[in-house]
């Protein structure tokens, strides 16, 4: 027996140790000295509460985000946690599936978001959520975070993808302007081929995303050959994905990029952007190898430091023209905040991020486009971006949604993507395009 | 004539064993250095024309290790958490598969032979069979498991449970195995003078397994702190929680051109299994062998 | 510099208790079985207990539960029937991550173990052997995830007119030829995924191989000397036919490993190319696309495939020890 008792000693000296050790530690935030919390005094006092928030962006977005709401998470008393990850699309699911469900997300595809909506794991938006919703976006905005005719989530972030960067001097010293149709975009395309330089160049490697920005060109073309009302059915799957018109779509963007005496400048062969990170896709653009790379607003946080953007410095993007000059299509995507709990605190927060001030105060603090009617493209931070403001809110524009963000997942973010890579090695455009039909979830 | 044959058979071993060690090591050799290069120089030029020019510098490893609060990084608190999820999921199926294994060895009872053939047969079910579930399971309960709700670092239990449970099935085998060939005389004589289980457990058994509880402890060190799936799946993939491979697979993912945070976190993930390893490195090699080979 | 060290504490102290509450149920077991000789059956149960109950609501229901998920859809709400698996092995995807998956089971054992062999021959009466080993071992001890890093950089591809920084494209630029990319085209990408692999368990094989090249008795191999055997012929009549219980341990152990190989194929290529494996393909489905079906269904081949091996490993060494 002096064997057990000597264990039952021990063991009663580590649970005691181990009671000892579980001090108390506060938290919550403050409101610092001299702050207006005027603006915030709708959202109530939550001192004590956290709101844990889990989304895709990371670095410099992750800190200029947290830098934005510190003044409503300091007048309230929220403790706004925020969890940035690269692996977001696949850690929501095992998040949620897990138990450990993050308060709010920001989802960087509607299609995702409607997933869990349709699980019945988001929280539908409370009723002044869907009120600032109604006043700051189109129906068009709202209509990708409505499932079932409920309204989950608003809109956070947006971006213009159809955007050509190009450098002003390059063009300039060329005597080439600003193609404004589509025939004149493929004649500067020749004439700088014709010097010898590569007009078009492209990185689409992005680890388990690989492939996107070549879907992104596609879905361009398209909207532009087909129109608006084509590019809404194929995506919703009413027309086949093989569908001819996605077919002339897909063989006009390999007539730029899988040629090789278009692409991929400054980096070889045309086949070669498999390789090239998409950070870096657009890097040669600025040692002049290359004229243009189509890549969306959010690129300019990807030139190298101390690139100067504006329609007279080292880069500058138009508008990927249409087939005339009347039509201005244009592509774009978006993060969508939702709840998975409806706690005041949250709800709260919600609110706030759904208000036009809170996308202001983002904007003022560094690159940031809303889709908000009520931003004023003035407080853009970059030209690009007061662009891209000035072009969601004219009334003329047809936006259209990021088509691979609406699909299933397991084509929007699978086969497609796959398949774009594939097409980009040298693989024909109908198998591909018959491969990524034949993938489609069966309802 | 056959001495000449020999030498030279010996000499083209000998090089054989020279290109294999060079082409083992030359990788790791280039990481390194890499990890200790300026951004822009990692980027655009290899890491062989270090030598002429070198400028070496410590900003990778302190950026992924203390990087600011959102920038990618953070490897230290990371490799806090590898600690926490590594520890017990050495500890717990060691401790429990000796248990097992011993009552496998050494006492008589109905059903024996079927029940260590059925635990040696779990072996083949692949972890990623058990995932889905066992997710839900934590969350949600199943039949009469109740859910488990656990909330903030008591999250790592999730993980230390299904690390300990992929390990039984190898850890009996290979415990039984070495129990099994011990010698019977020793442990007659024991029982014979009236001592109980826990005695000839602790006093008799324990002290000669040391080989093979060593050897399982390395292997399960080694096999845990590079786990990236189970890791990937239960642990959520926050600061909180995720250990240091989720993390760094998630840098390798989504920042692929960032080489000097992907050089720099590699070499922080594998010094502590690497500083196991050459601190126990007889141990493991012998272990390996009398693991693998009787079991 | 940022370190919360506070922040780690709850961490740590949630080590501490799991710990203890584990030593508390450990200490209970013993203390029970010190309650004189205990009878037999007694003992046998309390030994038992803990690991067959985690075994059971672990991995025998978690793995039956998964087997029901396969021939259910997405959501695991509706029983579709075989759709999962005619889906297995009809999607182009799907057949190309089996294609791959075959290719590694054939490739890595063989060539683990031809390159294992090779060296424990070459250093196992050398001086410098456990140094040797130990090189080789490494890899072994760097994570999956690691080593798919360290060749992700030997790969690493830029333009002919650039510097490269990948040791193989500059090696192939100095011999005169133009960089290419090895984890882009398909289907030799595969065999530079590979490549990663076999470096990870070569050390492996290795240690396994010298140590029972070592034990073969000297007077054999002196006697067949004597008899004017070669070297080689030592090595392959004698040698080789002496240790291939090893052998068989080595392959099957790569087998399975290998079938179950996840973290290159992410760290590498996240399943792009042409380069998914069935272990990545099921965690693409699974958890990317919410495709739980497809998922389990994976899964359960997977589990299908390894059966008849792991079973062959368990009569071999039963039989053998």
């Amino acid at each position: 027996m002096r064997f057990g008792a000597r264990l039952a000693l021990a063991v009663t000296t580590l649970i005691v140790t181990v009671t000892a050790c579980g001090a108390p530690h506060g938290g919550g935030s403050q409101p610092r000295a001299g702050q207006d919390c005027g603006p915030y005094a709708r959202y109530g006092e939550h001192a004590g509460t956290t709101v844990t928030v889990y989304a895709s962006n990371r670095d410099r977005e992750a800190d200029l985000f947290e830098e934005t709401w510190a003044d409503f998470a300091a007048c309230t008393g929220i403790d706004v946690a925020y969890e940035g990850d690269g692996e977001f699309e696949a850690q929501i699911q095992l998040r949620v599936e897990g138990g450990n469900t993050p308060d709010v997300a920001f989802f960087p595809q509607p299609g995702l978001m409607e997933r869990f909506a349709r699980a019945g794991r988001l929280k539908p938006a409370s009723a002044e959520v869907a009120a600032l919703a109604k006043e700051g976006w189109s129906a068009d905005w709202n209509g990708y975070a409505t499932v079932n005719g409920t309204l989950y989530g608003t809109p956070l972030v947006a971006n213009v993808k159809s955007f050509v960067w190009y450098s002003p001097a390059f063009f300039r010293d060329r005597g080439l302007s600003v193609p404004r149709t589509w025939a004149e975009l493929m004649d500067v395309t020749e004439k700088v081929a014709a010097s010898g330089v590569k007009p078009w160049c492209a990185g689409v490697e992005s680890g388990e995303a690989t492939g996107w920005p070549l879907t992104d060109w596609i879905e361009d073309v398209l909207l532009r050959q087909a129109g608006p009302d084509v590019y809404d059915q194929w995506v919703s799957h009413e027309i086949p994905f093989n569908d001819p018109r996605v077919i002339r779509a897909m063989d006009t963007v390999g007539s730029v990029l899988k040629n090789d005496r278009y692409a991929n400048g400054g980096y070889g062969p045309a086949r070669s952007m498999a390789s090239i990170a998409y950070q870096e896709g657009g890097t040669p653009v600025l040692s002049g190898d290359c004229a243009m790379h189509r890549q969306a607003s959010f690129y300019a946080e990807h030139w190298p430091e101390g690139t100067e953007i504006g329609p007279d410095k080292d880069v500058f993007a138009f508008l990927l023209p249409g087939t005339d000059r009347t039509s201005r299509p244009v592509l774009g995507g978006g993060v969508f905040a939702a709840a998975f709990s409806d706690r005041p605190e949250v709800r709260a927060f919600q609110e706030y991020l759904a208000t036009a001030d809170f996308a202001t105060a983002r904007m003022k603090k560094g690159p940031f486009v809303s889709a908000n009617k009520g931003v004023d493209p003035a407080d853009a931070a970059t030209p690009v971006d007061r662009l891209s403001i000035q072009l969601l809110q004219d009334p003329k524009t047809q936006f259209r949604f990021d088509g691979s963000d609406l699909m299933p997942a397991s084509v929007g973010a699978g086969t497609f993507w796959k398949g774009a890579v594939d097409w980009i090695g040298g693989k024909g455009t109908e198998p591909v395009a018959d491969s990524v039909e034949r993938s489609w979830p069966r309802p | 004539m056959s001495r000449v044959r020999e030498r030279l058979a010996s000499r083209a071993f000998s090089l054989t064993a020279v290109v294999i060690a060079v082409l083992w090591t030359t990788p790791t050799l280039g990481l390194l250095l890499s990890s200790f290069r300026p951004e822009d120089e990692i980027k655009t030029t290899g890491w062989w024309t270090v030598f002429g020019s070198p400028h070496v510098t410590l900003d990778n490893y302190d950026e992924v290790l203390f990087g600011s609060a959102n920038a990618s990084g953070r490897l230290a608190e990371h490799l806090v958490n590898s600690v926490v999820i590594t520890l017990p999921s050495v500890l717990f199926p060691l401790v429990l598969g000796f248990f097992a294994a011993y009552a496998l060895a050494w006492i008589d009872f109905r059903g024996r032979g079927a029940l260590l053939v059925g635990i040696f047969a779990l072996q083949i079910v692949p972890l990623q069979m058990a995932l889905v579930p066992l997710l839900k399971l934590f969350s949600q309960g199943w039949l009469f498991l109740p859910a488990w709700g656990l909330t903030g670092p008591a999250r790592f239990t999730h993980v230390w449970f299904a690390h300990t449970v992929f390990a039984l099935p190898f850890a009996v085998f290979l415990l039984h195995n070495f129990l099994a060939g011990l010698p019977r005389d020793l442990i007659e004589a024991a029982r014979v003078d009236g001592a109980s289980h826990g005695t000839l457990l602790l006093r008799i058994v324990l002290p000669l397994a040391g080989p093979a509880l060593v050897t399982f402890a390395i292997i399960q060190f080694i096999w845990v702190w590079n786990d990236l799936l189970v890791a990937l799946a239960l642990s959520g993939g926050t600061a909180e929680t995720a250990p240091v491979t989720v993390r760094l697979a998630g840098l390798a993912g989504t920042r692929g051109n960032e080489w000097q945070r992907l050089t720099a976190g590699a070499f922080v993930s594998a010094f502590v299994p690497v500083l196991v390893f050459f601190a126990l490195q007889r141990h493991f090699a012998r272990g390996l062998l009398t693991g693998s080979v009787k079991g | 510099m940022s370190f919360d060290a506070v922040a780690q504490q709850p961490k740590l102290q949630h080590l501490l208790q799991g710990v203890v509450a584990f030593a508390a149920v450990v200490c209970l077991i013993l203390l029970a079985l010190h309650r004189g000789p205990a009878r037999r059956r007694g003992a046998a149960f309390l030994l038992l207990a803990p690991a067959l109950l985690l075994l059971t609501a672990g991995l025998v229901l978690p793995g039956l539960r998964t087997l029901l998920l396969s021939f259910m859809d997405r959501e695991g709400d509706a029983r579709v029937g075989l759709d999962n698996y005619v889906w297995l092995f009809t999607d182009p995807e799907a057949l190309i991550a089996l294609r791959n998956t075959l290719a590694w089971v054939v490739l890595v054992p063989l060539l683990v173990t031809a390159v294992g062999l090779l060296y424990a021959a070459a250093v196992v009466r050398s001086r410098f052997r456990a140094l040797a080993l130990s090189l080789v071992l490494l890899p072994m001890a760097i994570s999956f995830v690691g080593a798919g890093l360290v060749w992700k950089f030997v790969y690493a591809y830029r333009p002919a007119e650039a510097d490269q920084i990948g040791l193989l494209n500059q090696l192939v630029v100095t011999f005169g030829g133009t960089p290419r990319q090895w984890l882009v085209e398909s289907p030799w990408n595969v065999l530079f995924l590979v490549v990663a692999m076999v470096w990870t368990q070569a050390g492996f094989a290795a240690v396994l191989l010298a140590g029972a090249i070592g034990a073969v008795p000297g007077e054999i191999t002196e006697a067949a000397r004597l008899d004017g055997a070669s070297p080689r012929q030592i090595f392959w009549r004698i040698t080789v036919p002496l240790i291939r219980p090893t052998l068989l341990v080595v392959v099957l152990a790569e087998v399975i490993g290998t079938f179950k190989a996840f973290d290159i194929v992410r760290t590498m290529t996240a399943g792009q190319f042409d380069t998914g494996v069935i272990a990545h393909e099921m965690y693409d489905q699974a958890f990317r696309y919410g495709e739980t079906g497809r998922g389990a269904a994976l899964a359960v081949l997977l589990f299908a495939l390894v059966t008849p091996v792991v079973a062959y490993r368990i009569r071999a060494q039963r039989s053998a020890g």
